[in-house]
């Protein structure tokens, strides 16, 4: 069984928790160990929130080392740089292009990261960067929030997991009225990844 | 059947099949969802309490008449409970009593580190630690055992790492319930703690003691894994995970009676190991007491006392310890510019940001970001408390100078008056703190006359941890109607003079209140009443600013509302963020009258 260490980033509110979830549920239907642990901002929004996701035959600490994600997943680019020392050498980064700049650079005190900047960080670790317009995705769906599941539409093509059990594991965590949106948004992140 | 669960969501499905009839709690993270999570059983007791002090009584009163009951409470919490704590621990219970403490290494959410382990040991009752989900399901159950077998209080102490991590858990179990009659045989001795009797429960407490150290030798939970003679790893908690990583081939002991140790089982483990050492996270709790029964280990001179631990950490401290060799770190990337941080914020549409920009601009601390001017000397000083308000010490408010604890915003005030500083004082303190602590050093303000003014912010939620119900919102943890206590008649009933309630979404009556407050010669209260904006149902008008009309002055930056951006000096407003009609606090502030809805209403226009 091939071991998979996972890193969520984002910011509160953009889904990235719910997604966890839905790996962590699909990963443990596929007859695989799972923990996962997310760390939080005080506040309940607005702070940045990363979720570690183990997946492997056993698994004992909830927390990856440093240097060892496999995949880092991204829901924004500064909180995904902010992490990027996290990644594997040849690790994989899907990266949603989009920017949510705090407050001190709203008020024009700090410097948010160009994208050449990012990518620069990142391709210290790795060429394998996929910079995906999830947030563009999602919006042109009608609903921002399908994000998080254009995001594992993304992801799904690096992971051993059916697409069956992506479709259960999504269902389980999402209401009935929204599961065919999602899914579309989901077949949409699928196809980001070429 | 397997599911990934929650420590706190294993804990409270354990306790659920152990046959747990009542529980209580007050929020506080990281413990917070075992009451929740338990409460979506309708068959068993579930409240929040007014505070942690009153929760434990209430399961106090609870067990006592015969019910399995449990208590869930943050590290802090414990502080607040400790009196009748150490009560259930002197006086033993009846139904089996399970105090869940959730330590926060690491400080993740709140207002210090600390080991709680320390209270068990002065309370002289059982400490359960689990390692995973799994871990915390199992020991649940048997903790009420223990607890009743023992008559003894018992501690299950997890930490932030256990309680939210999800792990997977091997559902076995289903509800045990005893048929039992509910009730409480008079025994003066046990149950009434004066001095006479209380001297009767002392020694039997030191017998207690002895026993559980015994039964823990024998104990299942408390693991031995055969390893490498060269090295022993005596752990507990979340710190086996790491040990376990980074020591694959020692010798490990994991503990899950930490309190009191095990003395046959130490020694037997000494006996088969060169060298010891403990890995556990925050004070030297294991090493101390093993180090007390002639074991030599090794342990918190290579392991920090302060956070959590982790792989990293642990491999650290292997290394300077000389039990793992030193292998050449990943090199770090190179950062060109220095990484923004993101503080957590108050939300767009919150109802404490208008009256932090009120005190902020009444105490002269508003300052234009970016802006060179020095600091006016503040003719405020503003005790604070806990909960999302303490946000507003963050720039551009800088509207809270203290925070202690829960409740002492009001107290602290009162101090500095008697003190005699010369600034006005104002306390601000939440409705569900309020509640929860600021009554009693309320009345000590009426009572030693004091001239503070307090600013009672009530959003109608305690929303820090997750808008949880309390005793002023009028409904329980399972959504039922309940009783419903009102701020101002209590205020009032002390006999305080000048209350006014205002509403939070308008500047001018706030800002009025305030000032009236601060220009009395006498003790003052202000509510500062207006809705959690997470709990507003619909974003109605949000707001936009007319290009035209601005003058990027930058004053609607000074409120720090996420949902106002700046696109190079023009500020811009978010509209899938803006509370629109909820709140109109920039619009209120704006001298230019430069926001307004992004599409007017238009009313009256024929088509």
């Amino acid at each position: 069984m091939k071991k998979f260490d996972l890193l969520l980033t984002g910011v509160g509110g953009q889904g990235n928790i719910l997604a966890s979830d839905i790996i962590g549920d699909v990963a443990l239907t596929a007859g695989y160990d799972v923990k996962k642990t997310d760390t939080l901002g005080m506040a309940q929004r607005g702070g940045s929130v990363i979720s570690h996701l183990r997946i492997a035959a056993q698994v004992f600490s909830p927390l990856i080392k440093e240097g060892e994600v496999d995949i880092l997943i991204g829901f924004e680019k500064l909180e995904t740089v902010r992490w990027a020392n996290y990644l594997k050498p040849g690790g994989i980064a899907i990266i949603n292009n989009y920017a949510i700049p705090p407050l001190s650079v709203n008020q024009g005190l700090e410097h948010y990261p160009t994208d050449a900047e990012v990518k620069n960080i990142i391709g210290q670790r790795t060429d394998k960067l996929y910079l995906v317009d999830g947030s563009q995705k999602a919006a042109e769906l009608g609903n921002a929030r399908t994000l998080n599941i254009f995001m594992l539409g993304c992801l799904s093509k690096f992971l051993p997991f059916e697409i069956k059990d992506w479709e259960v594991g999504i269902a389980l965590h999402l209401p009935e009225r929204l599961l065919k949106l999602n899914m579309t948004a989901f077949e949409l992140g699928r196809k980001e990844i070429r | 059947m397997k599911k990934l669960l929650s420590g706190n969501e294993a804990l409270a499905l354990g306790a659920y099949h152990a046959g747990v009839r009542v529980a209580t709690a007050y929020p506080g993270t990281p413990s917070t969802e075992i009451l929740e999570s338990i409460s979506q059983f309708k068959d068993i007791y579930t409240e929040w309490s007014t505070n942690e002090k009153v929760a434990m009584e209430v399961a106090l009163g609870s067990s006592y008449a015969g019910a399995r009951t449990m208590v869930s409470l943050k590290q802090v919490g414990l502080n607040v409970a400790a009196d009748p704590f150490l009560a259930a621990a002197t006086t033993g219970v009846k139904g089996g009593l399970v105090v869940i403490n959730a330590d926060d290494p690491g400080i993740h959410s709140s207002q210090g580190e600390q080991d709680n382990r320390r209270y068990a040991e002065l309370a002289k009752i059982p400490i359960l630690e689990p390692t995973d989900s799994q871990s915390a399901y199992d020991l649940m159950q048997v903790a009420f055992d223990i607890s009743e077998q023992f008559d003894t209080p018992v501690m299950l102490r997890t930490t932030t790492r256990i309680s939210h991590s999800k792990s997977v858990v091997d559902i076995t179990g289903q509800r045990q319930l005893r048929e039992q009659k509910m009730e409480f045989p008079r025994q003066m001795q046990k149950y009434v703690m004066l001095p006479v009797n209380a001297r009767v429960r002392h020694p039997l407490m030191e017998e207690r003691l002895v026993k559980l150290a015994a039964f823990g030798d024998t104990f299942a939970f408390n693991q031995l894994e055969k390893g490498e003679k060269k090295l022993g790893i005596i752990t507990s908690g979340i710190a086996y995970q790491y040990a376990k990583n980074v020591f694959p081939n020692a010798t490990i002991l994991k503990l899950c009676l930490t309190y009191p140790l095990p003395p046959e089982l130490l020694k037997k483990f000494a006996a088969m190991v060169d060298k010891i050492l403990v890995v556990e996270e925050l004070d030297p709790f294991l090493e101390d007491h093993i180090k007390a029964m002639g074991i030599n280990v090794i342990g918190k001179e290579f392991l920090p006392r302060l956070g959590e631990l982790n792989n990293d950490v642990v491999t650290g401290a292997a290394v300077k310890a000389d039990l793992l060799p030193a292998s050449q770190p990943l090199e770090k990337i190179s950062i060109p510019a220095k990484l923004p941080m993101r503080p957590p914020l108050l939300c767009p549409g919150c109802p404490h940001s208008g009256a932090f920009y009120v005190l902020s601009s009444l105490a002269q601390r508003l300052k234009l970001p970016g802006s060179k001017q020095t600091d006016k000397t503040s003719t405020l000083v503003i005790t604070g408390d806990i909960g999302c308000y303490t946000l507003g010490a963050y720039p551009p408010l800088n509207a809270m100078d203290t925070t202690a604890c829960m409740g002492a915003s009001i107290g602290q005030a009162i101090g500095m008056e008697k003190a005699g500083i010369s600034n006005k004082v104002v306390a601000v303190i939440g409705d569900s703190t309020f509640l929860h602590s600021g009554i009693t050093p309320l009345i000590d303000a009426v009572y030693n006359q004091s001239k503070i003014t307090v600013m009672i912010l009530d959003n109608s939620t305690t929303a820090m941890t997750g808008h949880q119900e309390h005793p002023g919102t009028g409904f329980t943890i399972q959504g039922d109607p309940a009783g419903k206590v009102n701020i101002e008649n209590i205020v009032k009933g002390l006999g305080i003079a000048d209350v006014k309630t205002v509403n939070a979404f308008n500047l001018k009556e706030v800002r009025a209140a305030l000032k009236d407050s601060l220009e009395r010669d006498e003790l003052s209260v202000v509510i500062v009443r207006g809705n959690c904006a997470v709990k507003v149902p619909k974003k109605v008008n949000p707001r936009a600013v007319d290009k035209e009309l601005c003058n990027q002055c930058g004053i609607c930056l000074l409120i720090g509302c996420p949902a106002i951006q700046t696109e190079g000096p023009q500020p811009v407003i978010d509209g899938t963020m803006c509370m629109g009609d909820a709140c109109t606090i920039c619009e209120q502030i704006c001298p230019r009258k430069a926001i307004k809805p992004a599409s007017p209403v238009k009313v009256g226009v024929n088509k």
